[in-house]
């Protein structure tokens, strides 16, 4: 077997397998792919909202891809807890700065990044979100202290369009 | 299978089985040899093959009524609560259904792990099975999705970020599976889409599970070979349809009973609230049956690591006739397998318990080590079992123990080589 020398008859066989696969392949793709966010939901990613009648201490709750956003005004004391924490003790180490431009404002996906559950607002251990569905404690800058969620809760894309309205995506 | 070629008696029959020979495979099914000390542990393969029917039935009535829309979901299920005729009788039998079939498929399980129904030569039926049963797993969880209440919403939610925990293409495959950005409707038509395929998938396996089982015919309470057909064996007809017909008469009683008299202990009030994706529920929990695996996954304090064990708690049924190294198969020869069975079947039981308690302070404790102990049931002591138990004496045959000798000179041969 193993002397076998390659033939015309083995060329013809590789050739016709690797059109098949070729053909295969672009017959499969469309199926998968038609799976994947379609225009039309892609068309809603971007939201604005109007934060004027948010007093501080106080979270509102929007919807933007189908997802809860938390936009809180932080009272000065918040601002100053979240920026005290020891960078070194956190899980997934970033600074209050980065994930609050305008520190007043915390603009972040209310999605816990342990299994996408809804964090509660002012609850658990560290003053900030707690997620009811498998313990994980947020602070007030919704980063990940305590409990299975592996990151912070993520930051969307978002800007002041004016002093009073959030664009987010 | 049996030992002569069977010849219709009719012309026209003949005729028939000439061309296609349905009459054969008829005669196969109603003479097959089936050991006659099966004990009512064995009924439920035909318990199951009815909870299956019930499902594809009502589940199809089901699907000329609902809507598979994220707007209309939910009211059309309440529209066949009070409106279609007998449509409450019809969505509580699916909805229980659910529930009697995996009570059916965990005893169907625990009888084939005490009597080693898996071990050679049958660890294709096995496998097939957990297959299966793994079908049933994704099929059950689909349809709870379908009535878009608060728990389908959330279920949704966790069960599909489970796979954002890939290194990775995790976050892709999640939205992949969405169509969206979050569970939303995309999600919802394609969940019902499956919904609706797995059934008949599940249907193909069991002909395979059954055909497979037809091969080397069907373990005994004793778990010893016997000769087919002998007077260890009695025909399928009427000898067993008629015991499974009554095990199945006595299964449909406890159904009926959650259907017409408790028919939502079995779910969550949350799911009679409309989805919300803006409010979890405090407390969330799946469906009972599933309740042993959320408790291995909640164990293990990392994302990825509580996902893996949580698949490998199933997957690892599927090696499962070579972890058991040990000959015998039936656990009434195995005085300690039989002890360290009843410890499992304790433990799967406990982290059920905490599986629907919060997990926090000893609850998670008690799941932590419920959890330790499943594995080394698996990986320790059913390898080390089988070189180390003393098993007492098997049988030759089922006539044996009354009357004295065997039908089966194979086994006679063997004698000396069972005894451990």
């Amino acid at each position: 077997m193993s002397e076998k020398k390659t033939n015309r008859r083995d060329f013809l066989f590789t050739a016709t397998y690797a059109v098949g696969a070729v053909g295969a392949g672009a017959v499969i793709w469309p199926m998968i792919d038609q799976m994947n966010p379609d225009a039309s939901v892609k068309a809603l990613a971007s939201t604005e909202v109007d934060v004027s009648s948010v007093d501080p201490g106080k979270t509102i709750t929007v919807l933007w891809r189908g997802k809860p956003v938390f936009i809180r005004r932080r009272t000065q004391e918040e601002i100053a807890e979240a920026k005290s924490v020891d960078i070194e003790e956190l899980k997934h180490p970033e600074k209050d700065e980065d994930r609050a431009k305008n520190p007043e404002w915390l603009v972040m996906l209310g999605v816990c990044t342990h299994l996408g559950c809804v964090p509660l607002d002012q609850k658990g251990d560290y003053n900030g979100w707690f997620c009811p569905c498998h313990g994980s404690h947020y602070d007030i800058s919704g980063r990940i202290r305590k409990g299975p969620a592996p990151t912070n809760m993520e930051i969307p894309e978002y800007k002041f369009v004016d002093a009073n309205t959030i664009k987010i995506g | 299978m049996s030992e002569h070629e069977y010849v219709p008696k009719s012309k026209a029959g003949k005729w028939f089985n000439d061309r296609l020979p349905l009459l054969t495979l008829a005669n196969h099914l109603t003479d097959y040899p089936t050991p006659k000390n099966l004990n009512y542990w064995w009924t439920f393969g035909g318990i199951l093959t009815f909870c299956l029917i019930t499902q594809i039935v009502t589940g199809l009535v089901l699907a000329m009524h609902y809507i598979a829309h994220a707007d209309m979901a939910f009211g059309s299920v309440e529209h066949i609560m009070r409106d279609v005729n007998y449509g409450w009788l019809i969505r509580y039998i699916h909805a229980n259904g659910a529930s009697m079939f995996f009570l059916a498929v965990y005893i169907h399980i625990f009888r084939s792990l005490f009597y080693g129904s898996y071990k050679s030569p049958r660890e294709i039926i096995w496998i097939i099975g957990i297959i299966i049963y793994l079908l049933m797993m994704a099929a059950a969880f689909l349809g709870y999705v379908l009535p878009w209440g608060q728990m389908s919403f959330w279920g949704a939610t966790v069960i599909t970020n489970l796979f954002s925990a890939i290194p990775f293409v995790g976050e892709g495959i999640v939205t992949w599976l969405w169509g969206g950005y979050s569970v939303d409707n995309p999600t919802l038509t394609r969940f019902f889409t499956l919904h609706y395929l797995i059934p008949f998938l599940i249907l193909g396996l069991v002909v395979l599970h059954i055909w497979a089982l037809h091969v080397p015919g069907n373990n005994n309470p004793i778990g010893i070979d016997i000769k087919k057909p002998s007077k260890d064996t009695v025909p399928f007809h009427p000898y067993i349809v008629i015991k499974d017909g009554f095990a199945l008469l006595m299964f449909m009683i406890v159904f009926a009973f959650f259907v017409f008299y408790t028919p939502n202990i079995l779910g969550h009030a949350d799911n009679y609230i409309e989805a919300n994706p803006l409010v979890t529920p405090a407390h969330i929990v799946p469906e009972w049956y599933l309740l042993p695996f959320y408790a291995i996954l909640r164990s293990v304090p990392d994302k990825l690591l509580g996902v893996i064990a949580m698949l490998s708690a199933i997957l690892i049924l599927a090696a499962l006739p070579w972890l058991d190294t040990s000959k015998i198969r039936s656990a009434v020869f195995r005085p300690l397998y039989k002890q360290f069975y009843w410890i499992l079947v304790a433990d799967v039981l406990i982290l059920g318990y905490v599986g629907a308690m919060p997990a926090e302070g000893l609850y998670l404790l008690i799941a932590r080590i419920a959890t330790a102990y499943y594995f080394l049931h698996f990986l320790v002591v059913l390898p080390i079992l089988g070189f180390k138990e003393r098993t007492t004496p098997v049988p030759l045959s089922i006539t044996e123990p009354i009357l004295g000798g065997s039908s089966n000179l194979a086994a006679m041969k063997n004698k000396d080589s069972f005894k451990g």
